[in-house]
């Protein structure tokens, strides 16, 4: 077993493709990012680019239809991909990292009381009794901010954002080091919205943990960002600081879709990025991005390698 | 853009133009019904909206989900019956007119609804769903017809435009399927369209192609434009004017660049600092955002329906007393005790 003691997370050349009757989905097809302990890594996208497979590959959560499934995930050193489905089970998901899963909370059990869903992870990973787990699901109710006299109640008498916030408990209750959040306000009004990443920045703030946050929504990312990670048709093309990333992207394609943001604050006209991402079943061999990039050259028909540049690493030709 | 009449209008909301859509303090309340007992309630998704909309004006609606945008559209397309108040267009009352004034009507109004995914029905090829509206609409000659569809499919930049014609719905991308729904909402040359939410299930990078589309086609054809939305960020590149929604009320409605650059409405101003734009800095401190969350339509809160969430609540006033309509700065109204 390889340990790495710097970071809490360290993702190596992580592989997930599904089979269907038309051939393999590559969804997540060879990514490396790494994550320090108390940080945020957002990880931005067009729909359908594998986002939300990504997170299932990290917590091995699968479909049945799994074809490759490979690579290396480092969690505080260990190589968790080599572990036991029972191993995995016990010391990894729930106890080592957490997921939020994309509509978290319209997948809440319409029939058990909310602060019972948020203390049964707690008995069974923790192995806690029940009084001491509903204790820990008070206070969990407390850090995301849902008055306490809530734990009796059932799904359907909370709001979409209450029923949010009680999901963000729910994985928050083992006490994992790393929380991934798919899509975590998406489907929530703007104000409800902005008062959940004030929960979520509280809890970094608070316990430490350390965030993955996926989303599509470039401007609402920032509220949480440390790093940035750019991911297009199953790759990563770009990781950096939120603080270079934002003001400064490097590839081309984050670089158009950061123009594609409507902003608030500034004049500057939105631009729109033209055609389509390819489908993840029959990718080119060139770079992905090239049929839809201005700045494409002949390099560019072969597959970039990833570049490292003051820190930033980026999967473009140019900074070859 | 070399339109300094547009470039007023703006900054300063004075409009010469005529006045195409009047709403006149109108309600829209829904039946709560209750098991043999008749009625138990009523939800006030609209209640009390007034507003102008003139010749080739695009104004936006904003507003959080459930305040009532949706409601006070399908009002104005008549597809709702007011409880209160009216509707006009072009000097006619909708509530007043025929079966045959309505067709008319609805010609004159293209509507581009909420949910573009269910928007198209599945089954029809996009040459039947445009040509349907001219069919009823009592286009008889099929070569006209053809020949409109073929303009309207240029229009919305879908190209070739034969293969497209002979597609089904489902063969479509999202932002494809939204241009057909936009050349569906156009194809009877309407004078005015109402867009509800025509991008927000889609993708950022298509979500600008599909509103430069909406707003080239409002400038080329002198369209009157409602925009419905829950996305502030957007709105500039689109309209003149906001209209900012709260339970069933405009609460705010001015000038576009007045309004951004100074929100009167505490509404308004949360609305504004809870909207990000992607900086770094926004994760190193803590957003301020009202408690609390929109309240009920069946009870609304007695005063003004926003002072269980607002910082800048008058004691005794606030809680009490309903916020007429006040006009600190000429064409910029604001329903807030603050501003008496
Ligand atoms: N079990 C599966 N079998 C086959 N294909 C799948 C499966 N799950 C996902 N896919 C496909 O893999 C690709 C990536 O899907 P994924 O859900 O990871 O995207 P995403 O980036 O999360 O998108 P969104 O932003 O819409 O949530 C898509 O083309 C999707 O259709
Ligand atoms: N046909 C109906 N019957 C009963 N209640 C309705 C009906 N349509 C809407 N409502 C209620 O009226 C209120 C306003 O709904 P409306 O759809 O107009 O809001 P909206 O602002 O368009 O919201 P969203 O942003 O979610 O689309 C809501 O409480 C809704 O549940
Ligand atoms: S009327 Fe009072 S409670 Fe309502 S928004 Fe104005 S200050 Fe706030
Ligand atoms: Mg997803
Ligand atoms: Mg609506």
């Amino acid at each position: 077993m390889t340990t790495n003691n710097e970071k809490l997370l360290r993702v190596e050349r992580l592989v997930l493709h599904f089979r269907t009757t038309v051939g393999a989905v590559q969804a997540v097809d060879g990514l490396d990012f790494s994550l320090d302990s108390n940080r945020a890594v957002v990880i931005l996208g067009e729909s359908g680019c594998g986002k939300t497979s990504l997170a299932k590959a990290i917590l091995r959560l699968l479909p049945r239809n799994v074809g490759e499934y490979s690579g290396k995930v480092y969690l505080n050193g260990t190589d968790v991909m080599a572990f036991s489905e029972e191993e995995f089970r016990q010391n990894v998901r729930w106890v080592g990292m957490s997921l939020v899963p994309q509509a978290a909370m319209n997948s809440l059990n319409p029939v058990i009381r909310v602060g019972d869903q948020v203390a049964e992870p707690a008995m069974i990973h923790l192995g806690v009794k029940k009084d001491e787990a509903i204790n820990l699901a008070k206070q969990m109710f407390q850090h995301v901010g849902v008055p306490v006299d809530f734990l009796v109640r059932y799904p359907f008498e909370l709001s979409g954002g209450m029923r949010q916030r009680v999901a963000i408990a729910m994985a928050l209750v083992t006490s994992p080091s790393l929380i991934v959040l798919d899509e975590p306000t998406s489907a929530l009004d703007l104000l409800t919205q902005a008062n959940i990443f004030n929960v979520l920045k509280r809890i970094k703030k608070e316990l430490g943990t350390s965030f993955i946050l996926i989303t599509h929504d470039i401007a609402t990312s920032s509220e949480l960002a440390d790093e940035v990670a750019i991911m297009y048709a199953g790759q990563i093309v770009e990781t950096g600081n939120a603080k270079e990333f934002f003001p400064a992207p490097l590839h081309p394609y984050a670089h158009m879709l950061m123009a594609s943001v409507p902003r608030l604050r500034a004049d500057q006209d939105p631009e729109f990025i033209t055609g389509q991402p390819p489908s993840l079943i029959n990718l080119p061999t060139s770079c992905r991005f090239a049929p839809r990039c201005p700045k494409r050259f002949e390099k560019c028909d072969q597959d970039p390698p990833i570049i490292e540049k003051n820190g930033r690493k980026v999967k473009c030709w140019l900074y070859a | 853009m070399a339109d300094t009449k547009l470039a007023t209008r703006i900054e300063t909301g004075v409009d010469e133009r005529k006045v195409l859509l009047s709403i006149q303090d109108l309600r829209v309340w829904f039946e709560l019904r209750r098991f043999g007992f008749g009625v138990a309630g009523y939800v006030r998704a609209v209640d009390g909206v007034s507003f102008d909309l003139h010749h080739g004006e695009a104004i936006a609606v904003v507003g959080e989900s459930g305040c009532g945008k949706s409601s006070l559209m399908k009002t104005i397309l008549g597809l709702y019956r007011p409880r209160e108040g009216k509707v006009t267009f072009d000097d006619q009352t909708i509530s007043d007119m025929g079966r045959k004034g309505l067709n008319w009507y609805r010609a004159q109004v293209g509507y581009i609804q909420q949910d573009p995914y269910g928007a198209l029905p599945p089954f029809m090829s996009l040459q039947r769903i445009l040509d349907e509206p001219l069919v009823i609409g009592g286009v008889h000659n099929k070569d006209e017809r053809i020949a409109r569809i073929h303009k309207v499919m240029g229009e919305v930049k879908m190209h070739p435009v034969e293969d497209f014609l002979q597609k089904f719905p489902h063969m479509l991308s999202g932002g494809q399927q939204q241009r057909a729904v936009i050349a569906r909402a156009m194809i009877r040359e309407p004078k005015l369209i109402v867009a509800d939410e025509p991008v927000s299930m889609l993708d950022a990078s298509v979500r600008v192609e599909i509103l430069k589309l909406l707003r080239g086609l409002q400038e080329t054809h002198n369209l009157s434009f409602i925009y419905i939305t829950h996305d502030l960020s957007t709105v500039k590149y689109f309209s003149e004017r906001i209209m900012v929604m709260y339970a069933g009320r405009l609460v705010e409605k001015g000038p576009i660049s007045k309004i951004l650059k100074n929100p009167l409405h505490p509404y308004t101003s949360a609305l504004m600092a809870a909207t990000s734009d992607p900086d770094a800095k926004n994760a190193d401190s803590y957003k301020e955002v009202p408690p609390g969350e929109p309240p009920s339509l069946v009870k609304p809160p007695a005063g003004c329906r926003f002072h269980p969430r607002c910082s800048r609540i008058i004691q005794g006033l606030c809680d009490q007393q309903d916020p007429p309509e006040f006009e600190p700065e000429p064409n910029h109204q604001v329903q807030c005790w603050l501003y008496q």
